[in-house]
């Protein structure tokens, strides 16, 4: 009876001064998990998994993200990111030329690769939508996006039935100064690559998509993050696996240590 | 339970009468309480780091630049005495240098919404913060399912955080009686401790769940009346926050009032159920509310 006694007050103890450890300390000892390769963060990490799997549980395929009214168009679409990658030669050209030589590459894991002019994609069927750019940061912009849906594009490859994944290469250059540039490029699974409203935009609130936002094209995939729009695309790849692109993490801000879905 | 007779025959009295060791708190209220301390730890200084990247907070769909629907900002700017933090209320601004907007971090001047003692990580690193958030807040449904599934089984809801006709009648008095700093240590709560439970379990934790998933552009697609409900993107983003204040709040008045009440007594109760009760409690008869 008194040892049950002593061995709670024991527990009491450490636990007080566990606690007050904890909050005295400041928050220094939880850097560690800033390392994208600790072994704690990578374990954290895999709840950005069950996030996917939960949402592509909950989320209908179909589900559409929320078209807004013209009238609240109130401002420019806020630029984020690269904004003029006129320092890659290859977009200076096009930019010098009016994209009159541009194409968009669909390779990878279809039967017959295609490509497409920059007048070719604007003569199919276009779908404007009014939808909310929700940014990582955590600010949300609205504004009009007008392209063509990419899945009918996609379709006129003919995808082989081991696509998993459409990786989306663009012509901007990230990093630089002290590390060397990488490019930009993301990746989605085929059901937002396929969504009715996924569209490869070239217009933006009624007028030609600017540099500043991604011309000639940005992919528009309205139920995830700002970073999943990946701008200046030039290649569409299907594949079964990213292992092999960047750092093998599907997109330049996965391999600094984002998550890959970005719907949350 | 062969020890809760021993300890309910009263000792005998040195100064104070002592009332029975009652059994207070189930195993459940006591792991989910604990967990939820860690997990709202680890999500408060994570959340922190995640508003650093955009440090502003709007009320509609979206965040003014072009036009102005900021309620609540923090940022830094230049003056005759160096760069001074500033945080805007309501158009309402503060010099808070030092600590928000200008802080310092490892000797040297940093730049951030919140300073890097608050944040984790400490320096700038919005990737991080959403993986520690994003794994926390799947602690935080998760054990707030199991303690709701549990604390209507073993009736602890009904009990202890639900406010009866005769709680909220009994609401002033226990008021009066805490701010004298007396308080009674019953079987169950006392009017004031249920309704900050109840507010704190029943409203603020499912809104700040329900607020954080109307950020999500999947779940909007999914749930769309999410973003009704809440008025718009950027408005649950306002509220997440607030509510997150709220809770702080909640955190130092329940500290101040465990050290109170007497912190040895509390703590037991927390870690091994048995609670140190105000003489005259029945040791053993199933109390119902007081």
């Amino acid at each position: 009876m008194s040892q049950l006694i002593l061995s709670r007050r024991r527990l009491l103890g450490f636990g007080a001064a566990g606690a007050s450890s904890l909050i005295l300390s400041g928050c220094d000892q939880f850097d560690f998990l800033a390392n994208r390769d600790d072994p704690t963060r990578n374990f954290l990490e895999r709840a950005n998994e069950l996030t996917y799997a939960a949402q592509r549980a909950l989320v209908p395929d179909q589900a559409l993200a929320r078209e807004y009214a013209a009238s609240e168009i109130r401002q420019g679409q806020r630029p984020n990111g690269s904004t003029d990658p006129r320092n890659v030669a290859e977009y200076a050209e096009q930019v010098a030329t009016n994209f009159a030589n541009y194409r968009l590459s669909i390779t990878g894991l279809v039967e017959t690769p295609v490509s497409f002019s920059l007048d070719q994609l604007r003569n199919m069927p276009a779908r404007s939508q009014i939808t909310r750019h929700d940014c990582v940061e955590g600010w949300s912009c609205i504004a009009k996006w007008t392209g063509t849906t990419l899945g009918a594009v996609l379709d006129q490859a003919k995808p082989k039935p081991t696509a998993r994944f459409a990786v989306y290469h663009c012509y901007d250059q990230m990093g630089g100064g002290l590390s060397a540039p990488e490019p930009y490029y993301e990746s989605s699974d085929l059901i937002d690559a396929y969504h009715p409203q996924t569209i490869l935009a070239y217009g933006l609130n009624d007028a030609a998509l600017p540099i500043s936002n991604g011309a000639p094209i940005r992919i528009r995939i309205e139920r995830a993050l700002g970073y999943k729009q990946p701008k200046y695309v030039h290649t569409i790849e299907l594949v079964d696996s990213f292992a092999r692109f960047g750092k093998g993490n599907g997109g330049y801000w996965e391999d600094h240590g984002y998550e890959w879905y970005g719907g949350i | 339970m062969t020890d809760q007779a021993a300890d309910s025959i009263p000792i005998p009295a040195q100064g104070k009468p002592k009332g029975p060791l009652v059994y207070r708190q189930s195993i459940f209220t006591r792991l989910t309480h604990w967990i939820w301390v860690v997990a709202l730890f680890f999500l408060l200084l994570s959340g922190l780091q995640i508003w650093n990247a955009h440090p502003a907070l709007y009320i509609g769909e979206q965040s003014g630049f072009a036009f102005d629907n900021t309620v609540f900002s923090i940022g830094a700017e230049n003056s005759d005495q160096g760069v001074r933090g500033f945080t805007t209320i309501f158009g309402q601004k503060f010099d808070t240098t030092g600590v928000l907007g200008v802080s310092e971090l490892r000797g040297r001047q940093n730049f951030v919404g919140f300073p890097g003692w608050a944040t984790i990580p400490s320096s700038r690193d919005l990737a991080t913060g959403r993986v520690v958030h994003f794994f926390f807040a799947w602690i935080l449904v998760a054990t707030l399912a199991v303690w709701l599934v549990a604390s209507l089984a073993n009736q602890h809801f009904w009990r202890d955080i639900v406010l009866k006709p005769r709680d909220i009648a009994g609401l002033p008095k226990d008021l009066a009686a805490h701010l004298a700093l007396k308080f009674h240590h019953g079987r169950s709560y006392t009017p004031l401790q249920k309704l900050s439970y109840f507010v704190v379990l029943v409203i603020l934790f499912p809104l700040i769940i329900l607020t954080g998933l109307t950020m999500s552009p999947g779940m909007n697609a999914a749930w769309p009346w999410l973003l009704d409900v809440f008025g718009g993107r950027q408005t649950a983003r306002t509220i997440h926050f607030g509510v997150m204040v709220l809770l702080v709040l909640f955190f130092v008045v329940h500290i101040a009032m465990v050290l109170l009440a007497g912190p040895f007594n509390e703590l037991r109760s927390m870690i091994t159920g048995y609670y140190r009760a105000s003489p005259g409690t029945p040791p053993d008869v199933k109390e119902m509310s007081k």
